[in-house]
């Protein structure tokens, strides 16, 4: 058996993420996910003869966004380079890539570990085009080659050999999706493969300061995958040098059915790419101003919102945790508070009645029927005590969704759901119960202070629930005192 | 009989009644008939053209104003998309593909009403001297049809040399238009890389090619020019600089500053009486008034070696998308495999001179091959560049010749590729440079070929280069 605890794991993850611009990196074609094969390409995106590309600048902005949020250097100078290699999903015969030099430099992202925070080095962000997608089932003869997805725009993130376990790799693609969707640059979407992730393994004696032979495994489509990966990998590795096998350089595929990798290619003769500058893009300077109109125009990030929830409104780690998983719901959050100071009330809201409607209906925040400020004047209702928290979020709340453009208090009048809280008229109510169960009230004054809710009980039958029953509470005890 | 001498003659001709779009659409159909032998057309567009003709017919009997190359009878190399018609780089990849699209030069033409008349045989992929690597067959010379055309727009230099067309297009990636606009005896114009966008013209090599056009006198070039020239959103390349009237009437009179390379009149390989005939049209400069001098440029042999590592590098990518998967031919072998299936493919579709150029290209751009080869070539195009710009400060015009030979023989050159790759030593430079260049057909030698005059301006001086030709041709009819 081997000793695990002898190794450590080295781990250097490659995430490429596919830009969200209205259309490809090179060519107007649309980026949608899913349409009929071959329906969005251009003459460009074929690469028919005498088509050249012309820049998408979103592109550029979203990688940049991406620099910016990672803490990297941004390249003022900025140029393509042709990869030259034949596939038939690779409709130039050549990808157009940033590789050589890319628009971001550096940086690091933080990871959540039990340990605390810990910065995982980048080693840069680039940007390239797509390639297409072979499909090989579709036809028993050939293959066949869809080309919707080449040219889209994707960034190729890439870390330094930092991630040193499979739990870190996990919190790392986790932290990457999570700043993508807070960017609004990918929608972060690993099943559909928005979001795809390659890993460098190696292992090596703990101690050991050189790199072991390192294996690259590809095809992981979930988050938990990656972390399944590195776990199957490292073991594989740690069993070969424990037997003092060589361990060869080569890529892997992961196979998600029974969580083992299997080798694709041997890599002992690197490929030769022939990398040259791409002729048909004119180089682009990146100005100063641009790059700091786009850094003010970052958003908020789920980290510094983390905090700000717990320092500004005195939110727990969890609620905070949880409201900033997803930025269109601390934004949703934000919304709210702008229209009401109970913070708490505003998370309860949130993570109560709203999440639950959300998980019912299986929708995201985007498409909650009601305003942010619908859910503060309800807050409002409860805080002024003319609605309790449950006839809110029971009642109230599903007839607001029926009629989301309506005020609270107009449906709480109108299905009669206000607490009765003035005096005036719940003084006569008391009256008439204490005279009718005047036997008990002698029972009452006699010690037995139980039956205090018996009146209150009876009074609010009396009022159909509407008293509010804090306030006949105070009123009975008065009352009976005297 | 229509008797063609410029596009503004044609237009009062046409204007006047003395001539209608479809005479004249008939005539050159006749002659393009009666010259089938010299090769210059792959496909002859008769019924549309007659279609066009009819139509700019009605509209301005109609009243309807005309477009600037209102009824010009043009052609295009096979190198340029034009949208379901046959484009195939005379080669066997691409032999019966028809482009999806309209390169931008074409809706260009097509905007100001010219008649596409056909498209033209040429060097495959753009790549000769001679018009002899077509898999259509050689392009013949009219002037002597024992002599090739040039190459590699050979067929688009021929249709204008013989009247088949007034104006045709061709692409210059190393001298492509100039060359054989100086083997035929017409003008060739290569503008400055970045003037003409290249959307719609299949790439030989990016950084240099660029659209050149034929013509017979500097008013018909200068007018294409200006209605071709510009930005273009599907061309990052192309400049916003903004366009100069390239129509504009030359000032006459104007004296000039012009530098020749001693080197370069000097050269081993130029004829002497090519040599001899532009000393002493720089001699009649001088007496005019003009100051011609001698530059010392040093880096004359290097010019042919930078640029045939760097155009082949390029094209050897380029050439990539030519795989069989999407278009073009595809080998009829269906047992191979992914590789061999490429192999097959490409080995059967592509001609002899692409393939040396393809292999040749993916060596310099080959690890362990690449500095010595790819980098070296960049610093040589940079230093040419530099050096340019140094001549360009203190003068107006480079002339030289545009090929060191009259036109070859047919099969000349096809066995010794280097011989054929340094007669390109005098217009590769032009393109390494990024700078405009024309050839124009001023002299003739004693053999009865003619040839021309190579003139060089700094980048963007379309303009000035235009005007200084129209004296220098003016001066040679008086």
């Amino acid at each position: 058996m081997t000793d695990y605890s002898k190794y450590e794991i080295v781990v250097g993850l490659e995430v490429h993420a596919q830009l969200q611009t209205n259309s490809k990196l090179f060519c107007g074609d649309s980026i949608a996910f899913g349409a009929e094969p071959n329906t969005h390409v251009s003459p460009i995106t074929l690469g028919h003869p005498g088509t050249l590309p012309k820049m998408n600048r979103k592109a550029i902005e979203y990688a940049i966004k991406m620099g910016l949020a990672c803490h990297c250097e941004i390249e003022r100078y900025n140029y393509f380079a042709r990869k030259n290699y034949f596939y038939p999903d690779l409709p130039k015969g050549y990808q157009v890539s940033q590789h050589t030099t890319p628009v971001c430099k550096g940086g690091y992202v933080t990871i959540d570990t039990p340990e605390g925070g810990r910065n995982i080095r980048l080693n840069r962000i680039h940007m390239e085009e797509d390639a297409g997608k072979s499909i090989h089932d579709a036809d028993p003869e050939n293959t066949c080659v869809d080309y919707n997805r080449a040219g889209t725009a994707l960034i190729e993130i890439v870390t330094e050999p930092d991630i040193t376990s499979a739990e870190e790799a996990f919190a790392y693609v986790s932290e990457i999706r999570k700043l993508v969707r807070y960017l609004e640059i990918c929608d972060g979407n690993m099943e559909e493969g928005s979001l795809r992730c390659d890993a460098n393994i190696s292992v090596r004696l703990k101690g050991e300061s050189r790199l072991g032979t390192k294996v690259e495994v590809k095809n992981l489509n979930s988050i938990r995958n990656v972390k399944r990966a590195i776990e199957f990998e490292a073991k594989r590795l740690m069993d070969l040098l424990d037997k003092g096998e060589p361990v060869i350089q080569q890529t892997r595929s992961f196979d998600a059915n029974n969580g083992t990798t299997f080798a694709t290619r041997e890599k002992e003769d690197a490929d030769d790419y022939r990398y040259f500058p791409e002729p048909d893009l004119a180089p682009f300077h990146l100005q100063d101003e641009f790059i700091e109109r786009l850094k003010q125009g970052l958003p908020v990030l789920h980290k510094e919102r983390i905090k700000n929830y717990s320092s500004q409104y005195q939110l727990s780690a969890y609620d905070a945790g949880v409201l900033t998983e997803e930025k269109a719901l601390a934004d949703f959050f934000e919304k709210i508070i702008e229209h009401t100071k109970n913070y708490k009330a505003a998370a309860n809201w949130m993570l109560g009645p709203v999440k639950s409607w959300l998980n019912e209906n299986n929708k995201e925040i985007g498409g909650f029927p009601l305003q942010p400020e619908k859910i503060a004047a309800v807050i409002k209702l409860t805080d002024e005590g003319k609605l309790s928290f449950s006839v809110a979020s029971t009642k109230l709340f599903s007839s607001l969704l029926n009629q989301p453009s309506k005020e609270p208090l107009q449906i709480a009048e109108e299905e009669n759901l206000v607490q009765q809280s003035d005096v005036s008229s719940i003084e006569p109510l008391i009256d008439a119960v204490l005279e009718k169960l005047a036997d008990k009230v002698t029972a009452y004054k006699k010690g037995k202070k139980g039956l205090i809710s018996l009146f209150v009980g009876e009074v609010m039958k009396q009022s159909k629930g509407k008293a509010d029953p804090k306030v006949t509470n105070e009123l009975l005890l008065k009352k009976l005192k005297s | 009989m229509f008797d063609y001498s410029s596009i503004e003659q044609y237009h009062a001709q046409l204007q006047e009644g003395k001539v209608t779009c479809l005479q004249v659409v008939e005539y050159y159909l006749g002659k393009i008939r009666s010259t089938t032998h010299l090769n210059a057309f792959i496909e002859v567009y008769a019924d549309e053209a007659i279609a066009k003709a009819r139509q700019l017919d009605e509209q301005r009997a109609a009243g309807k104003p005309s477009g600037r190359l209102h009824g010009v009878i043009t052609g295009l190399k096979d190198v340029i998309a034009y949208k379901d018609h046959q484009l195939s780089a005379s080669s066997g990849i691409l032999k019966g593909f028809s482009s999806i699209y309209s390169a931008t030069v074409v809706e260009r033409l097509l905007a100001e009403e010219a008649i596409i008349i056909g498209n033209l045989n040429c060097d495959e992929f753009a790549m000769g001297s001679t018009n002899e690597n077509s898999v259509y067959g050689k392009v013949l010379n009219a002037a002597d049809e024992t002599k090739v055309p040039g190459g590699s727009s050979g067929g688009s230099a021929v249709a204008v040399q013989a009247g088949l067309c007034m104006v045709s297009l061709g692409s210059d990636t190393g001298g492509s238009v100039r060359q054989p606009a100086d083997f035929c005896g017409i003008v060739g114009l290569k503008p400055t890389y970045g003037r003409i966008s290249r959307y719609g013209l299949i790439a030989y090599a990016s950084s240099f090619d660029q659209v050149g056009i034929f013509g017979n006198n500097i008013p018909d070039v200068a007018l294409v020019l200006e209605v071709i020239a510009g930005a273009d959103e599907f061309d990052s390349t192309v400049s916003h600089k903004k366009m100069e009237a390239y129509t504009a009437p030359p000032a006459t009179g104007k004296k000039f500053r012009f530098a020749y390379f001693e080197e370069a009149l000097n050269h081993p390989s130029l004829d002497p009486e090519i040599s001899t005939a532009i000393k002493a049209l720089a001699e009649k400069l001088t007496g005019e008034g003009h100051e011609v001098k001698p530059v010392q440029f040093d880096l004359l042999d290097y010019i042919v070696p930078a640029y045939y590592v760097l155009t082949t590098a390029e094209a050897s990518s380029n050439l990539s998308r030519f795989d069989g998967v999407k278009f073009g031919h595809r080998t009829a072998n269906k047992e191979a495999e992914l590789t061999q299936f490429y192999e097959l493919t490409r080995s059967e579709g592509f001609g002899k001179e692409v393939k040396r150029r393809i292999m040749l290209g993916t060596f310099v751009l080959s690890a362990g091959y690449y500095d010595a080869y790819f980098t070296r070539a960049q610093k040589v195009r940079q230093l040419l560049c530099d050096k340019t710009k140094a001549v360009f400060n203190n003068y107006d015009f480079i002339i030289m010749p545009t090929s060191p030979t009259t036109a070859f023989s047919f099969g000349e050159k096809m066995d010794d590729p280097i011989a054929m790759y340094l007669a390109d030593i005098y217009t590769v430079m032009a393109n390494l440079v990024g700078v405009p260049a024309i050839s124009l057909p001023l002299f003739k030698h004693s053999n009865g070929m003619p040839f021309g005059l190579q003139v060089m301006a700094d980048r963007f001086r379309e303009l000035s280069l235009l005007q200084v030709s129209a004296q220098l041709m003016d001066a040679d009819k008086s």
